[in-house]
């Protein structure tokens, strides 16, 4: 968007309203009983910045294990913030107490997932969806929250409200219930809304009546959404602009047409080939799949944390040790049981007595020479791009040693009017980033 | 009553064959026809996908193949598996089945992997339960072998399940089902619980697997974007009944069954402009609708809707065995002896 674009929209346009900045919010993971004595800590989110603009749903897409549920609270004040800054209005959420927090908080409403579990069983839904009334002291009375809950579950498509008052969560449907979710998290008139997979329990003829409604409502009540999803699809339809998170980070984010139709980072383009369309002429299409799946966040591959599943990653990506073992498993699947042995062999006959470090792997190869002339033949031919980054391979009588080049984690960069992270599109060093070697150039 | 055209010389004859198959479940309202007289076929290597909505029967369907059903449940009808009788078949004789003919993938891989067992274990004890003669050593080869085949490095035979991710579990989960080579796969959501990336992956698995072993498929999801993409023939379950059956590309393109036009109108994909869904909810199957069961849900219904039960007649062109639909608005829906208003 331009500037002058900017100015001619009306005021309250544009207006950022909420400006999520190097937000980190890590958990510490207690060592097991195998585990050497350091600490593990998982980076639920690390190092995410990205601002929502007023009565816009800005959509926050990733798999499981991509963060997007922790970053969701985090915003709520329900996980606390390790670093970084979570401005809105004059706060700043990543820095307030719960007590500070909590009368803040019904400005910041939640939708849940699971409407199953979402309502107290125990409670009429004019208790449960009036429940925040009560802790806010918005109702001076029980008929004065009682009118304002009706009013709410009518605005929300349970009409007449008479007939859902004073039942219990048990006696509804799915969509009933998430309607009765909804009712009460707009039940105090909150201005941002944290919709965290709103649908994705409910039966496919009913996701898009949920949908609209949701849609309908920030219409009729202005409000903003944070839209949290693992459905790419979606997000197309409802979102103004999107987030992909992947491992803890965004990597691509930008107006939502842009990136659905000209996806800019390989990890974008993946999850939009990977999705079935209910086209049956479009399918036997070359997917490109990523390999594998994302990996264990205890231990994020160095350099861009898509590049052992990258189908597009080349030298720079942040080739390091423990890949080029993953390569030569990954190829032992497609080779015979003769050869497989063979190899395994070659490379010492145990890969839990191969050293692997970031930067070096030494197998304790009793044949260093062939194993070397073997890796300079198919090492080019592995499954992965691994081999792109190796910068030397030496044999000493312990076997043989193979170094790695320098793999930066790439920066954020503004490429085709979004924001991406990817090496694809210039060679960039993320400050603070975790690197394989050098970063310097 | 709907069959797979047979090319000539017969050698597409269906490996699976069912026939009015009903399963129904006590409960304290009543009798709960959770499936009400479903016949389909499933040819040697092909892939029929059933689809519909929670609570329709489809998977109350899957596990009746094999009377895999909570204590109480009453199965009739007929389920012939290469010709063989299935429904009155003891427990051990089922045990046997369904290893070797029919195997079964759910949902969740981790709840049928035992956590204490290495996996090298898990193949040696299903290989060697059905074939006592092969020896240790040779189902171990013979686990790393089907773990290649699923891309799964046979230097982690060995390993024990919680080492490896929920989609590295379903292949091994397909990697034991297909060890002894069935001839049917029944997979129920098997992908529902993973990402959309996995998900593609698994897929392109079963894909591949039914060419080179010529397994059939019975895919059993609530995703019309997995039918689509993988499935020959697909067929719609509506409360407890299979409402439309018909070759994906014809399905797919011109719905003839209210409900499948519902359904596939209410897929929000890439392609959405606008959101559109199903009115109203799936009738109870203690006391099902006298006529219709879609018809208090259906946008098209006329009168005869209210009062005749339809059953699956021939639509569209071609073939009269091919595709059919279980609606009135088709002549063929009508029962033999009703006439049409």
């Amino acid at each position: 968007m331009t500037a002058t674009d900017a100015t001619q929209r009306g005021p309250g346009q544009d207006e950022v309203v909420l400006d999520v900045d190097h937000l980190c919010t890590y958990f510490g993971v207690g060592t097991g009983m195998l585990s050497s004595g350091e600490p593990a800590v998982v980076r639920a989110v690390d190092d995410v910045s990205f601002d929502i603009r007023s009565g816009e749903i800005f959509g926050l897409v990733g798999e499981s294990g991509s963060g997007k549920t922790t970053l969701g609270r985090t915003i709520l004040g329900l996980v606390k913030a390790t670093s970084g800054h979570i401005r809105w209005k004059d706060h700043d959420l990543a820095q307030l107490t719960e007590k500070q927090f909590r009368p803040l908080r019904r400005h910041l409403g939640m939708i849940f997932q699971d409407p199953a579990s979402a309502m107290n069983p125990a409670m009429t839904i004019v208790q449960g969806v009036g429940h925040p009334l009560r802790i806010h002291g918005m109702a001076s009375n029980r008929r004065g929250a009682r009118v304002k809950v009706a009013e709410m579950l009518e605005r929300c498509g349970l009409a007449p409200a008479e007939r859902y008052l004073d039942v219990y969560p048990d006696d509804l449907s799915g969509g009933q219930k998430q309607r009765c979710v909804i009712a009460r998290a707009l039940i105090t008139e909150p201005e941002l809304v944290v919709a965290d997979e709103p649908v994705a329990s409910l039966d496919m003829s009913i996701r898009a009546k949920v949908l609209e409604l949701m849609f309908d409502l920030k219409e009729q009540l202005g409000l903003t959404y944070l839209y949290i999803t693992h459905d790419l699809v979606s997000g197309r339809f409802l979102c103004d602009r999107i987030g992909i998170l992947y491992l803890g980070q965004l990597v691509e984010w930008g107006d939502s047409t842009q990136v659905y139709d000209a996806p800019q980072h390989p990890y974008t383009r993946s999850l939009l080939n990977a999705v079935p369309l209910p086209d049956p002429s479009r399918r036997g299409r070359d997917k490109r799949l990523p390999r594998g799946e994302i990996p264990d966040a205890l231990a994020p591959p160095t350099g861009c944390r898509f590049h052992p599943r990258c189908p597009e990653a080349f030298e720079p990506c942040g080739w390091e040790g423990r890949d080029l073992v993953d390569a030569l498993e990954d190829r032992w699947t497609r080779v015979d049981e003769d050869t497989f042995e063979r190899e395994l062999d070659m490379v010492g006959g145990d890969l839990d007595k191969v050293e692997i470090e970031r930067e070096r792997v030494h197998f304790p190869s009793a044949d260093a020479e062939r194993l070397t002339s073997w890796l300079r033949e198919h090492g080019p031919q592995l499954p992965t791009e691994v081999f792109a980054a190796v910068t030397d391979l030496t044999a000493d009588d312990g076997g043989v040693s193979v170094t790695f080049g320098p793999g930066p984690e790439p920066a954020i960069q503004t490429v085709e009017g979004r924001e991406v992270a990817c090496h694809l599109h210039g060679i960039t060093v993320r400050d603070g980033g975790t690197h394989v070697g050098d970063p310097s150039p | 009553m709907t069959t797979r055209p047979e090319p000539e010389g017969g050698t597409d004859r269906p490996v699976l064959r069912v026939r009015d198959l009903r399963v129904a479940y006590g409960t304290a309202r009543g009798s709960l026809a959770a499936v009400d007289g479903v016949s389909l076929d499933l040819a040697p290597g092909e892939s029929l996908g059933l689809v519909g909505e929670s609570g329709c029967g489809k998977s109350t369907l899957g596990r009746g193949l094999l009377q895999l059903l909570p204590p109480g449940a009453a199965v009739g009808g007929s389920v012939e598996l290469d010709g063989r009788q299935l429904i009155g078949l003891d427990r051990r004789s089922l045990r046997r089945v369904r290893s070797e003919e029919l195997a079964l993938v759910f949902q969740e891989p981790m709840s049928r992997l035992n956590p204490l067992m290495r996996i090298s274990a898990h193949f040696i004890e299903t290989i060697r339960a059905h074939e006592p003669d092969i020896d240790k050593k040779q189902a171990h080869q013979m686990g790393r072998d089907a773990l290649r085949q699923m891309g799964i490095p046979p230097t982690r035979i060995d390993d024990h399940p919680h080492e490896f991710s929920g989609g590295m579990r379903q292949r091994i989960m397909i990697a034991l089902a297909l060890v002894l080579g069935p001839s049917v796969i029944v997979a129920d959501e098997p992908t529902t619980s993973l990402d959309v990336i996995v998900e593609a992956q698994i897929l392109d698995l079963l894909e591949r697997l039914r060419y080179e072993e010529h397994v059939g498929l019975l895919l059993i999801t609530h995703n019309l974007g997995i039918v689509a993409e993988t499935c020959d023939r697909v067929a719609v379950m509506y409360a407890g009944r299979i409402v439309e059956i018909g070759p994906v590309e014809q399905v797919f393109e011109d719905p003839q069954h209210p409900y499948t036009q519902g359904l596939l109108e209410s897929v929000i994909s890439v392609d959405t402009t606008e959101l559109s869904s199903i009115d109203g909810a799936p009738p109870d199957l203690v006391d099902p609708p006298k006529g219709c069961r879609y018809a208090p849900r259906c946008p098209a219904k006329f009168d005869d809707c209210e009062t005749i039960d339809p059953v699956l007649g021939h639509v569209g062109e071609g073939d009269a065995r091919t595709w059919s639909a279980a609606c009135l608005l088709h002549e063929s829906a009508y029962p033999r002896r009703e006439v049409r208003a």
